[in-house]
């Protein structure tokens, strides 16, 4: 059986004794017998941390590791440096707790700035968090940021990451937020529904750029849209592609949001992932979760701290905003480590490179029969047509280890590239699709 | 402590003072020396209705956030935004930093004269 | 320094090859119109920065951390190994069902044992800390009232002793929280609970033993009050590290529970998280559930939906890796091993209570669960010394300080939370240092009102960083 407890039992023994017991049970007194368990858990016996081993392994075995794989859809195969896993595997940064006692805490908390300032620089932003959950809950979180008194709903557009959309619905079916969403046309938002839809009871208008067909928004024109109302406007985006393409600050926009896994972190069956979001100066105050602040010590010592820390749950309970505690701040000590490594001219390398092997395997999947039907300019995602069947497809490319894209309705596929993939790999992934009739 | 005697207070520390059509709410100097260092001011904004009894604002210190009470029915006619960019004002000098001036008022709280106050104060504290 | 101010332009790593096929570019429109300002760095340099980092901070493996109500146990390595495995980190949410079956195993079998640990019918790993537990429970519970149409139900009942996250949670779910006082001996007033007890309320939280660190014997009684009036009870899970193998919530008579896998089940806090939150329910509740639910035939595991599921709470499975570490713990322990745990952290906690107990007065009396209250108030009345002071000195110790302030019940709390993996010479050494301190509070207050003085800062000044917040580097300054 394995165990972390320190003490033989002799030792127990002997405590218990010390503070006048002479059993276990006599610690739990105040539990009423007929509540205890007569038998013990129904569970396996304890075992080795060999057996253990053995037994978690086989579990793995049991999934199948793709050599190539040509699926985002909101989970994204980055290349990941050897310095990321270093890093977030030092025992004094995973072990530690939240960096409340911030004179022993110094290294964490100063991470956390050199993470919020990471993303400020990413999306224009003026503010950062320190993190949440993962990119739908960083969505739904922005609605709530938006809602008020006055303003109680959200116009979503379809063209968001679909998981993204139910996780803002169920926020939403919490609070009472009516969430609208907006059609698209052409795999883009329709800006003249929106139009239609803002009015000046709209919180919010929150978008996706690239969205989830890898086709970048009109998101000038949807911003105006939504400021025309005075709704706020909320823009999500993939961080790899702020290596080079324009800001949500940019754009205009009142609040970034986004899923941070590209920026580090593995695939991992969906999670740990990170929730970055970002605001601009005059939404600070209404940001959820921790943030942490420069200041000084009583010598006049640069210090960092948790600040601004009455928004919160712990301090304003009912009337906090959110009731976010534990965030992901070690994927945000990830995003760090990930973009000090890659550093200016590397996170842009990673873009291009995205961009520029999924346009290849565009053109490639074109020759092979297949047709490209995003609506306009696209990223490192796109969206094919063909009356191939798309599951022929998948199976043609899974026979050689190869995780083809994510199969939508009718014989759409939406397809993904990162740097990791090669022109070999695109070259015969268009060469299996060309052969299925 | 100061307590000012054209002041009149309630049970809740605040100090109202009536200046012709409109009511001027502040927090006294006992609510902040209890409150510690404030970092921040939430107020209402212009037009809004405040109800007596009800909060309108709420200010924070480092580790806490307290509400601050209308004593009086009304519409906020004007917000001191000063004290956003300010808050220690609320500290340095209590009875200068007013928070909104109340207009159209339709009901008052029973308010403490300063004396009155003052004996609230320390049965608070005993 | 940070990162910022390090490195030189120019400088940098080679991680990528070049690129392979033609590389594209995007018009001015769509283009940022500057690059963002990240660190050009080299390799040693990076190094050295989070070796830096690191050695400013403290872990549970830097020494003992008895932060009450947080359950700062050993984190095994065991099982950062195992979720770790290519297997699981190499592998796509949206693969196929048939490729993912190990996944599906692991989840189902974690799932399976929380349920048998905490006495509930069915469970969702989707939850990604306990917050986001208890709003999905609370949700759960919406659900359920308005699905038999009684939707009258707003008022969500919460002891004053709870974590500030209930109340939090309760009204992201739209409703009103009635708090219950405390009797004089920190349990639920049951009069109290009785007369708000009515067709309004939705439901109750309760975390069991309460944050006071007693349990509750009237608990069969208490959840009673509230399934008569009609309404549902919550299980905050953030204490069932007393309990476990001894007594389930499922037992005591709650409907739905979230756990916090990185405090009983021994996963890493990570500085914040990533944690992971699941939610348990009682069969009544399980057709609302979020996420996905895991089923078994012939063909092997299938990924299915709730009949009037929630929806999602975030996406995809949840913080799959972190349940990957804690059924490594699970299958470690066994039945019989958690039990010890559950034994040792409530033995571990009651040895350190009477130790002190003469040295600091204890908000409980009696024999304590896995974490006691101290009360500083008196030494505060006697010689100034608040509990931020007491904690502040067990800094210089290399001891990380209780919880502060928490309960809000005890106004100089100090709350104390050993767990089972720390040895009795540990115990043994923070008792002396406690002590030491109580003295030190009567003999040289000022010393521990400047304490830490062995850190690498002093107290930082909170209120300058909240009124002018700088929350991000100037570059503009260097």
């Amino acid at each position: 059986m394995g165990s972390y407890v320190p003490g033989t039992k002799q030792e127990q023994l002997a405590m218990l004794s010390e503070i006048g017991l002479s059993s276990m049970d006599d610690l739990y007194v105040d539990v009423p017998a007929d509540l205890k368990l007569q038998n013990g858990l129904d569970l396996p016996e304890g075992k080795s941390e060999m057996e253990v081993a053995a037994q978690i392994k086989e579990l793995a075995k049991a999934n199948k590791v793709y050599d190539t794989i040509f699926r985002g859809a909101g989970a994204y195969r980055h290349f990941i440096p050897a310095m990321v896993g270093n890093v977030v595997n030092k025992e004094s940064l995973q072990t530690a707790y939240t960096p409340y006692q911030a004179e022993i805490s110094q290294g964490i908390l100063q991470s956390i700035f050199e993470y919020q300032t990471m993303i400020c620089e990413l999306t224009g932003m003026d503010v950062s968090n320190a993190s949440v959950y993962d990119g739908g809950t960083a969505a739904a979180e922005a609605v709530a940021m938006c809602v008020d008194r006055k303003r109680k709903k959200a116009l979503v557009s379809a063209t968001v990451q679909p998981s993204v959309l139910e996780v803002i619905k169920t926020y939403a079916f919490g609070s009472g937020t009516e969430i609208v969403v907006v059609p698209e046309k052409d795999g883009v938002t329709d800006a003249e529904a929106l139009a239609q839809m803002a009015d000046k009871e709209t919180a919010c208008v929150l978008i996706q750029s690239p969205n989830y067909y890898g086709t970048l928004e009109d998101a000038q024109k949807l911003g105006e849209i939504a400021h025309g109302v005075g709704a706020k406007y909320v823009m999500s985006t993939n961080p790899i592609s702020l290596g080079i393409l324009k800001t949500p600050a940019e754009y205009g926009a009142d609040i970034a949001i986004g899923e941070g896994q590209p920026l580090g972190m593995p695939i991992a069956f969906g999670g740990p992932y990170l929730g970055f979001m970002a605001s601009t100066k005059a939404m600070m105050r209404k940001l959820p979760g921790r943030i942490v602040g420069e200041t000084t010590d009583d010598d006049g010592r640069q210090a960092f701290v948790l600040t601004l820390q009455a928004r919160e749950q712990h301090i304003r309970r009912e009337k906090a905003s959110s009731n976010i505690c534990s965030n992901q701040a070690l994927c945000a000590l990830t995003v760090g480590v990930y973009l000090t490594t890659m550093g200016k001219e590397g996170l842009k390398e990673v873009a291009v490179q995205s961009a520029s092997k999924a346009h290849y395997l565009a053109g490639k999947l074109e020759e092979a029969g297949l047709k490209v039907v995003n609506g306009g300019e696209f990223f490192h995602e796109f969206v094919t047509e063909s009356d191939k069947d798309s599951a022929a497809v998948l199976a043609a490319l899974d026979a050689e280890g190869i995780l083809g894209g994510l199969p939508l309705e009718g014989n759409k596929i939406l397809w993904c590239c990162t740097e990791v993939n090669t022109k070999a790999e695109m070259d015969k992934v268009a060469q299996i699709v060309k052969e299925v009739k | 402590m100061e307590i000012r005697a054209e002041l009149k207070y309630s049970k809740s520390h605040e100090w109202v003072k009536e200046d012709g059509d409109v009511v001027v709410i502040g927090l006294t100097d006992y609510a902040q020396s209890e409150l510690g260092d404030l970092v921040f001011v939430n107020l209402p904004e212009e037009g809004d209705e405040v109800a007596a009894g009800d909060a309108f604002a709420d200010v924070e210190s480092v580790k806490a956030v307290s509400d601050v009470y209308s004593p009086v029915s009304g519409t906020v006619a004007e917000v001191n935004e000063e004290l956003m960019d300010a808050p220690e004002s609320i500290n340095e000098s209590p009875y200068d930093a007013w928070f909104i001036k109340v207009s159209d008022v339709s009901e008052t709280e029973e308010l403490l004269t300063a004396e009155e106050y003052e004996a609230f104060v320390q049965s608070e504290q005993e | 320094m940070l990162v910022f101010e390090k490195g030189a332009p120019g400088r940098g790593m080679q991680i990528l090859p070049k690129c392979d096929v033609e590389t594209v570019s995007f018009g001015e429109d769509v283009s940022r119109a500057e690059a963002p300002r990240l660190p050009e760095m080299s390799e040693s340099e990076v190094s050295r920065h989070y070796s830096d980092i690191a050695r400013r901070c403290h872990g549970v493996n830097d020494g003992f951390y008895p932060l009450g109500s947080c359950t700062m146990k050993y984190n095994p390595r065991i099982n950062e190994v195992t979720a770790s495995l290519p297997g699981f980190t190499e592998i796509h949410p949206l693969q196929p069902e048939n490729t993912v079956q190990g996944c599906l195993k692991a989840i189902k079998d974690t799932e399976d044992a929380l349920c048998a640990i905490t006495g509930m019918d069915a469970m969702t790993l989707q939850p990604a800390a306990g917050a986001h537990g208890e709003f999905t429970g609370l949700l759960l519970i919406k659900a359920y009232h308005e699905a038999r149409g009684d939707k009258k139900r707003t008022k969500i009942l919460v002891p004053d002793s709870a974590h500030g996250t209930n109340p939090a949670s309760a009204a992201m779910n739209g409703c009103s929280v009635v708090s219950i006082p405390s009797d004089e001996d920190g349990y639920v007033d049951l009069d109290a609970l009785r007369a708000a007890a009515g067709d309004d309320v939705a439901g109750l939280m309760l975390t069991n033993p309460n944050t006071v660190g007693l349990f509750d014997k009237n608990i069969k009684e208490i959840t009673n009050i509230i399934h008569e009036c009609g309404g549902l009870c919550y299980y905050d899970g953030a204490n069932l590290n007393a309990i476990m193998g001894v007594v389930r919530p499922g037992d005591m008579g709650f409907d739905v529970v979230h756990l916090n896998l990185h405090k009983t089940f021994s996963t890493p806090h990570g500085g914040g998280g990533p944690g992971s939150g699941p939610v348990g329910c009682k069969e009544k509740l399980a057709q609302f559930l979020p996420s996905i639910l895991v089923e078994e035939d012939a063909d092997g595991l299938h990924m299915t939906k709730a009949a009037d599921s929630i929806g999602e709470m975030k996406n995809f499975y949840g913080n799959f890796l972190v349940v990957i570490k804690a059924l490594t713990y699970i299958a470690s322990l066994g039945a019989e091993g958690l039990k010890e745990a559950s034994q040792n952290a409530v033995l571990n906690a009651n040895y350190m209570m009477h130790k002190l107990k003469s040295h600091y007065t204890m908000a409980c009396k009696g024999i304590c669960m896995h974490e006691f209250v101290m009360d500083i108030g008196d030494i505060k009345d006697a010689t100034g010394v608040s509990a931020m002071d007491i904690a502040k000195g067990l800094l210089d110790y290399g001891i990380h300080p209780p919880t502060m302030y928490f309960p809000l019940i005890v106004h100089e709390a100090l709350m104390v939370e050993p767990t089972e993996t720390e040895t009795r010479e540990t115990l043994d050494h923070a008792v002396d240092v406690f002590i030491e301190l109580a003295e030190r509070a009567k003999s040289d207050p000022e010393a521990l009102h400047s304490a830490p003085h062995n850190t690498v800062i002093g107290r930082p000044d909170e209120v300058k960083a909240a009124r002018q917040p700088v929350l991000k580097y100037d570059f503009a300054a260097e």
